[in-house]
């Protein structure tokens, strides 16, 4: 599995023989590979016109493109500014409860994203194929895939350790740019043109996952909860900035503390294990059906919805796991 | 057997719906009380078994050049999309379908020919399970204020209302007979529900034939008796499932609803909830969300919508909220009805008691609330789940909804119930099924003279037998949650009502969750139960061992060898689960040869386990993927992995569809 950000073929059609070349290395005799590209065709060609654009299939020969259009920016910050709306307002009715949670399209988001991050995955694993993924900057959608498509195929990435892990590869050293795209929350009235809850979204998939999965990941929802707070407002130095080479001339590690140095304390992190937590080797597809899709409750309605009886039965799951 | 033009078709292909590539060939065949599709393959040989009674309707489709396609739609919401390849043979098993989905006598239905081996007496005994007088002396009746009545002991005076009804003590014979008279269908005002603590009830009832001013003095007297039967309280609720405008039109053809005026003391409420025409409409287009092939989430959350399904399911239970509010906060008696009292009626007044009486929600305590306030009081299931040939406009969805308000509950309350969700799902199914006899007819009386306790079996006692499937390990008896009255959170709440899936698509098993946490925690406490059994057994060993020197004692311990059996949800039972066609536009790469097909989209019975266990038990046990065997737990830990996903990679790329 591979990311990158878009060749800059640009309108005049420019190649690279050294861009050429390291794809052409990747691939075995005989292999075939696939560019899992997260714009749409239409919007990857129209990238031509600004400097970037696709690989072409000539000059990358063995490599198959598919395009499978991911919305991130705007339209993602719109559609979670208009679920958050939703679910704080008190005078939607159940007649029109469904149709205003579509109207948001967070659930479609969510299902494009498992979508795709199974169809990398099914590639990898069900064709053995190379898969390089990347959208335009390589930094929004890209890592969204790549980090899911590790969840489902790889069991160390469902460990606390290995979750922890992917996230600072897929993430954090990847060069998501979290203090750009976490700058303000949904309820804001500012709209900065850089904010997007493209993280936020990942973090909806992962929790999807465990919903279907409930063994089979290592950690619960808490942590996710936590990231997503950390994400956006953070004691810890973890999620600062937008890539390695800020954090390097802001010092962030000398100056701050981990937020994973915090969660692993033994005192923390029990709250952020998943009582039922047992070793799964397999690889998890989930279903992208919407009646597999759920809105993540816990997550937009945290504050509203009653928890003291989920919170109880986890109580009891805890209690019976750990032995009477 | 005489209607069965063609009782075998070799050849016919089974299609899957969320992969046209996963079709299965294998044999057709139609017996007097079931369809059963046996796979070809040389392995597994899987079966497909339905009965008869299970089947809501048959279509036909247009003949393509694969073979003429048959879909078979089943009231427990499994369809079943078979191909035969000769149209003649398909419009022959089709026809013999439709007649034997349609038995006119009650004699061709299963339960009449079902045969668990039981002897007389165990049949007996089963029916004894469920005893509706040790119910309400549970509940604490009769006593002061309440009474048995004989009025109806043959059925005179109502003859869908059962022998014995419990009346306020001051109800007389002739304020009964009177009331019932005044009352749609004769069904009179009877208790469903008494509140030991505060003496409040719930009582039930019909429509009265007020009309736009009829009175009727003994009717008037029976509320006044409720209201006296709760010397806590100096009026009750009468609340009518109704929305106003259908009661208003009631009026005109002489029925209506209870005046204040007229009635002393009491408080008028709507409380809205829709005809049987109006779910078996809702019901219908849910139907057709479900069956969507590769819908988007738009297609999904707007049908759903549209349907207007979980609307209902709120709107009856927020009327159980209100009963349950009104007797256990305010301590008032509530009558309530709706037409004819035994649809909406059951519905909101089951629900209520559930709220309010954690017996309720016992295994147990359920069977006997389903006992009582739908088949006592004559929910009239022949009609409304077609037991036989009948009025397609009776057919409606009126006991799903109920069982569905429970799961929805379930949901809010993990720890509330002591069933689970399979608990429910297989109600569901038996009560379309007529496997078993307590859901057939229209009353009690239909039923004594079919001698139907004679004749069939009962469900309770089959799912009680085994209740070790169906408990919900997160129950406890002493905990907050299980004790005392419920309170689902009125508002906000919308999105408290989810899709059940478990049922809608309950045999699509791709689309659930794949580890069932139910079956993981039950193991899980069996274990533990089975290690601290063995922790004893060890103990006393130790103890005998330090008493007598001699140490001859030599103590088997069972359990040791039952530890080997913890391996309930060993991998064994299911593949390594598949992926789904996450993508519908890519060219085919040479793929892997087809495989068997993923599990079960379709029922398992085979012809072992027909006699005597439930349909679907198997169906439920492989819900799992790749989750360890428990009884691995301990040292090497490396034994018994399941195999790896790619040993399994029999199964094709579905996603590579052309």
């Amino acid at each position: 599995l591979l990311r990158s950000s878009q060749p800059l073929t640009g309108p005049n059609r420019r190649r690279s023989r050294e861009d050429e070349q390291l794809l052409g290395t990747v691939l075995a005799e005989g292999e075939r590979g696939f560019v899992l590209d997260t714009r749409s065709a239409q919007a990857a060609k129209q990238a031509r016109i600004s400097g970037g654009g696709t690989e072409h299939k000539s000059a990358y020969p063995g490599w198959r493109r598919l395009h499978r259009a991911l919305d991130r920016g705007r339209v993602l910050q719109d559609s979670f500014c208009r679920l958050v709306e939703l679910c704080s307002d008190p005078a939607v009715t159940m007649e029109r409860w469904l149709g205003r949670l579509d109207g948001s399209r967070w659930l479609s988001h969510v299902k494009a994203a498992l979508s795709t991050a199974c169809l990398a995955a099914q590639c990898l694993d069900r064709e053995g194929c190379t898969v390089l993924v990347h959208g335009a900057e390589g930094t929004d959608t890209t890592l969204l895939v790549t980090a899911l498509a590790q969840l489902i195929l790889d069991p160390a990435c469902r460990t606390l350790q290995g979750f922890q892990g992917l996230l600072e590869r897929e993430w954090i050293q990847a060069g998501h740019p979290f203090q750009l795209r976490c700058a303000r929350s949904a309820s804001s009235h500012a709209r900065g043109k850089q904010e997007a809850p493209v993280f936020l979204l990942f973090l909806d998939c992962v929790w999807q996952l465990s919903r279907q999965f409930p063994l089979s990941l290592e950690f619960g929802e808490q942590l996710l909860l936590t990231l997503f707070d950390n994400a956006y407002a953070s004691a810890y130095g973890t999620f600062l900035c937008n890539n390695e080479r800020e954090r390097s001339l802001c010092k962030v590690k000398e100056s701050t503390h981990s937020l994973w140095a915090w969660l692993d304390q033994p005192e923390e992190k029990h709250k952020y294990l998943n009582p039922l937590y047992s070793h799964n080797p397999l690889v998890i597809w989930p279903s992208v059906e919407p009646q597999s899709i759920q809105l993540w409750q816990g997550f937009f309605l945290r504050w509203i919805r009653p928890s003291q009886h989920l919170e109880e039965a986890w109580g009891q799951i805890r209690s019976l796991v750990q032995g009477s | 057997m005489e209607h069965i033009r063609m009782p075998k078709v070799e050849n016919v292909r089974l299609l899957d719906r969320l992969s046209s590539r996963r079709a299965v060939v294998g044999t057709l065949y139609l017996t007097a009380t079931h369809v059963i599709f046996v796979e070809n393959g040389s392995e597994t040989r899987k079966e497909t078994w339905v009965l008869h009674s299970q089947i809501s309707s048959i279509e036909k489709q247009a003949t393509t050049a694969t073979g003429c396609p048959l879909l078979i739609r089943c009231k427990n919401f499994q369809v079943i999309h078979l191909v035969i390849p000769q149209e003649r043979d398909c419009h022959d098993v089709y026809i013999s379908l439709i007649r034997l989905a349609r038995p006119v006598k009650y004699e061709e239905l299963y339960c009449f020919s079902f045969n668990p081996k039981l002897d007389k007496e165990e049949r007996e005994q089963g029916w004894k399970l469920v005893d509706l007088n040790e119910e309400y002396n549970r509940m604490g009746v009769p006593n002061n204020y309440w009474q048995i009545s004989d009025v109806n002991r043959d059925y005179g005076v109502c003859d869908s209302y059962p022998t014995e009804v419990y009346v306020p003590k001051s109800a007389t014979a002739h304020i009964i007979v009177g009331s019932s008279k005044f009352r749609s269908r004769r069904r009179f005002p009877a208790l469903s529900y008494y509140c030991k603590g505060n003496n409040a009830s719930i009582c039930r009832s019909s429509q009265p034939l007020s009309g736009f001013s009829a009175r009727c003095l003994e009717d008037e007297q029976m509320l006044q008796a409720i209201r006296k039967a709760n010397p806590g309280s100096d009026f009750i609720y009468v609340v009518d499932t109704r929305p106003k405008l259908n009661a208003m039109a009631n009026r005109a053809a002489g029925k209506g609803y209870e005046n204040e005026d007229n009635y002393s003391n009491i408080k008028f409420q709507f409380i809205g909830i829709e005809n049987i025409h109006v779910m078996r409409n809702s019901l219908q287009k849910m139907l057709e969300v479900c069956e969507l092939k590769s819908p988007s989430m738009s297609d999904f959350l707007w049908g759903l919508e549209n349907s207007g399904w979980l609307k209902h399911i709120k709107a009856i239970m927020d009327a159980g909220i209100f009963i349950a509010k009104a007797v256990a906060e305010e301590g008032v008696s509530v009558l309530v009805h709706c037409s004819d009292g035994w649809d909406r009626t059951a519905q909101v007044c089951s629900v209520a008691s559930l709220l309010l009486d954690p017996y309720y929600r016992t295994l147990k305590g359920f069977m006997v609330l389903i006992e009582k306030d739908w088949v006592s009081f004559g929910h009239k299931f022949n009609h409304r789940y077609g037991n036989l040939d009948g009025d397609p406009k009776e057919i409606s969805p009126v006991i799903d909804q109920f069982i569905e308000c429970v799961w929805q509950l379930m949901e809010q309350f993990p720890c509330a119930f002591e069933f689970n969700e399979r608990f429910l799902i297989h109600i569901q199914h038996h009560i379309y099924s007529c496997q078993f006899g307590n859901f057939l007819c229209n009353s009690q009386k239909e039923r004594r003279e079919l001698k139907i306790k004679e004749r069939t079996y009962s469900l309770w006692a089959h799912l009680w037998k085994n209740r070790a499937d169906y408990l919900n390990p997160l129950y406890r008896s002493d905990h907050s949650q299980t004790q005392g009255t419920l309170h689902p959170q009125i508002a906000p709440c919308n999105f408290l009502y989810k899709f059940w899936s478990g049922m809608y698509n309950r045999f699509e098993k791709g689309l659930h969750p794949r580890q069932s946490v139910t079956d993981y925690l039950m193991a899980v406490k069996e274990e533990t139960q089975q290690l601290e059994e063995e922790l004893e057994v060890l103990q006393e060993r130790l103890a005998n061992l330090q008493k007598s020197q001699s140490g001859n004692n030599k103590v088997k311990s069972k359990q040791q060898d039952r530890s080997k059996q913890f391996g309930l949800y060993t991998s064994n039972n299911s593949l390594a689960n598949t992926p789904q066609e996450y993508s519908s536009d890519l060219k085919s790469f040479p793929s892997r040869s087809p495989s068997q097909g993923d599990e079960d989209s379709a029922l398992i019975l085979t012809q072992d386990n027909l006699k005597s266990s439930d349909p679907d038990l198997s169906a439920n046990s492989d819900q799992e993927s790749g989750v360890e065997d428990l009884s691995c737990r301990s040292p090497s830990g490396g034994g018994c992995l399941p195999s790896e996903d790619s040993g399994k990679d029999s199964d094709e790329a579905v996603f590579l569809a052309g």
